[in-house]
């Protein structure tokens, strides 16, 4: 030990070779606990037997009557399933100037979903039955007039007041931005109804 | 024996001067020293001789914070997390385990006394200006604390899974979803599934139990080590420190121990009298401290037809509702809550305490005490009609009291401060 002492220059600090070491060293290990983060986080991600759980789920819609709407799961969430009668079809049009999205432009849904009535066949709508403000669960309010004298009929959610109409879109004065989500769907038979999957395959 | 300090006032020589040279006590201090934390942080820290009414509650939050965590250790012997079992062992909490109801009302009355307390102390600051120089570190520790406390008594609320557990974790979730972009992801990600479900409730447990609480015991010494050592503010927002006797001391500070321990301890005991009244007469307060939905299981199919959070959350809730924009309401809720971190810098008063400002000071802060009162009140009420307006009104004036305060505490005219605090003694 007493050797480095007589060292030429084994006093003199090399400062700027000590800080290059020290931030080499910083960056090493910080690169490593990014790293060492990720599984800690990848963990919170749905699990296997979550996303197994999340597959496509059916419906029989033989038995729903006109004007009627039956719940299914798909995903945790409520799917509202409405056959709705041609009296509801109609009371879809007209009020347009009172929607935030009448054009679906800013929603979610399936591409064929994107129209004024915003599903498949006039008759049928589907969807996720989660208010796209909070996800409480908006309740049914079908007959004209029912909230007030020009309520076209639809959906209310009772947490903060979004009202949605017969197509699930979203009026003006509503906390919900954007249209009732429908999720992705299809009929592999005649009055079988497929939650999840389409044309496209299963959702992601 | 007793030291004669400036203003006349005895007090006793602490008892730990002069180190100790044999026995325990110096085999003690040798290894860890001890006396000498006591002598700096206890009996030879000096506080300001004029605390009144308003300084219980900081030690008082102290006391609720060990009550919540002896009884949350305790309730954690008899609950089980998980969708089927959470809310079954939470009745078997209160109906079979001997004394179980005792603990999970102590606990459950004790978030709500934990935030009445928080609030008050928060209030305490803005009424003297405990957040101004030095004391702005000070403030934004305390400020963590109650974000840490608001994100521990929500995943608390989630775990008995009832109803209103649920659907409360729904709406509070979903709000990470209004973030542009990374929304959605960020929804399923902090679910752990495409619902509130078992994997949700288990890291809420994860997170109630262990994470959170350490994370706050490590504000609380945060907070504590940044208090000692800029000092307690006062009711006349006057230094202390810069009146200096002979002998070192503030003319104006007495020792903590034994004048403020004594004082703490009766404020303690009218604390626990209230504790206790609460506890055993009226455990829900009326639906304010724990929900009637609650006593029924948790149901995905069915939302509660009113959904309101506790009590110490619908200040926030009623601004979130008041916007008929998902987005803007979330945001705002946020800026509501983050602004008190800019207060030190907000606040440009030449003074701290409302003893010496004028009217602009007290009646803005007025103002804000009352607007925070009754957006938590309109937060409770159903978001309709008349309520709707009115919780705008009081949003726009409780942002007022923060945007505006650079304005009006300049234009504020003050009085001349003592250069001694206010005292009479008693």
């Amino acid at each position: 030990m007493a050797d480095h002492a007589g060292v030429a220059g084994s006093d003199e600090v090399d400062l700027s070779r000590r800080k290059f070491l020290t931030r080499a060293t910083i960056a090493t290990g910080a690169v490593g606990a990014v790293f060492a983060a990720v599984p800690f986080i990848e963990s919170w991600s749905p699990s296997e037997r979550a996303r197994a759980a999340g597959a496509p789920t059916e419906l029989d819609i033989s038995k729903l009557e006109a004007g009627q709407m039956a719940i299914t799961v798909w995903r945790r969430s409520p799917i509202y399933v409405v056959r709705r009668t041609p009296d509801m079809v109609a009371r879809i049009a007209g009020h347009d100037a009172e929607l935030k999205d009448p054009n679906s432009d800013h929603s979610d849904q399936p591409p064929y979903a994107k129209n004024p009535l915003r599903s498949r066949s006039a008759e049928f709508l589907v969807l996720v039955g989660t208010c796209t403000h909070l996800g409480c669960l908006p309740k049914q309010r079908f007959a004209a007039g029912e909230l007030y004298p020009s309520w076209p009929g639809g959906f209310f959610c009772p947490c903060h007041g979004s009202r949605f109409d017969l197509a699930g879109r979203v009026f003006e004065g509503s906390p919900a931005s954007i249209n009732l989500r429908v999720p992705p769907y299809s009929y592999p038979k005649e009055h079988l109804l497929l939650v999840g999957a389409d044309e496209k395959g299963t959702a992601g | 024996m007793t030291v004669k300090t400036a203003t006349g006032a005895a007090a006793p020589m602490p008892k730990t001067a002069g180190p100790a040279k044999r026995g325990f006590r110096a085999w003690l201090n040798k290894r860890m020293p001890v006396d000498k934390f006591l002598a700096d942080q206890v009996t030879e820290y000096y506080a300001p001789k004029n605390f009144n009414f308003w300084y219980f509650f900081g030690s008082l939050a102290l006391v609720v914070l060990v009550l919540q965590l002896v009884t949350g250790i305790y309730l954690t012997m008899f609950y089980k997390p998980g969708e089927a079992t959470a809310f079954d062992s939470v009745q078997f909490i209160m109906r079979e385990v001997d004394w179980g109801w005792l603990i999970r009302y102590l606990h459950t009355s004790g978030a709500s006394f934990f935030f009445i307390v928080v609030y008050l102390h928060m209030f305490r600051a803005f009424l003297y200006g405990s957040y101004k120089p030095p004391r702005e570190l000070l403030w934004l520790i305390g400020m963590l604390m109650y974000l840490a406390l608001m994100a521990e008594a929500f995943m608390g609320y989630v775990l008995p899974w009832g109803n209103m557990s649920f659907w409360g974790a729904q709406v509070i979730v979903n709000l990470f979803g209004t973030i542009p972009g990374i929304g959605p992801d960020l929804v399923l990600w902090v679910r752990g599934d495409y619902g509130i479900a078992d994997a949700t409730l288990n890291r809420f447990f994860s997170l109630h139990v262990a994470a959170v609480p350490l994370a706050l015991l490590g504000l609380v010494a945060l907070h504590l080590v940044a208090l000692h050592e800029v000092g307690s503010n006062n009711p006349d927002g006057i230094e202390i420190k810069e009146k200096v006797g002979a002998d070192g001391r503030p003319l104006d500070g007495i020792p903590f121990h034994p004048y403020y321990t004594v004082k703490d301890f009766v404020g303690i005991g009218v604390f626990l009298v209230l504790l206790a009244i609460v506890v055993f007469f009226v455990p829900t307060f009326g639906g304010l401290f724990l929900e009637p939905p609650n006593w029924e299981p948790a149901n995905p199919m069915s939302t509660p037809e009113h959904i309101a959070p506790v009590w110490y959350f619908t200040p926030f809730y009623a601004i979130l509702r008041a916007v008929p924009d998902q987005r803007m309401g979330a945001l705002l809720m946020l800026i509501a809550l983050l602004a008190f971190l800019f207060v030190p810098w907000l606040d440009r008063s030449p003074v701290r305490s409302m003893r010496y400002r004028g009217w602009l000071s007290r009646g803005a802060l007025a103002i804000f005490a009352l607007s925070f009162i009754v957006l938590g009140y309109l937060g409770l009420q159903p978001a309709e009609g008349l309520y709707v307006v009115l919780a705008r009104i009081f949003a726009a004036l409780y942002f007022a009291f923060f945007f505006l305060m650079p304005l009006y505490t300049w234009l504020d005219p003050v009085k001349p401060v003592p250069e001694r605090v206010v005292y009479h003694a008693h």
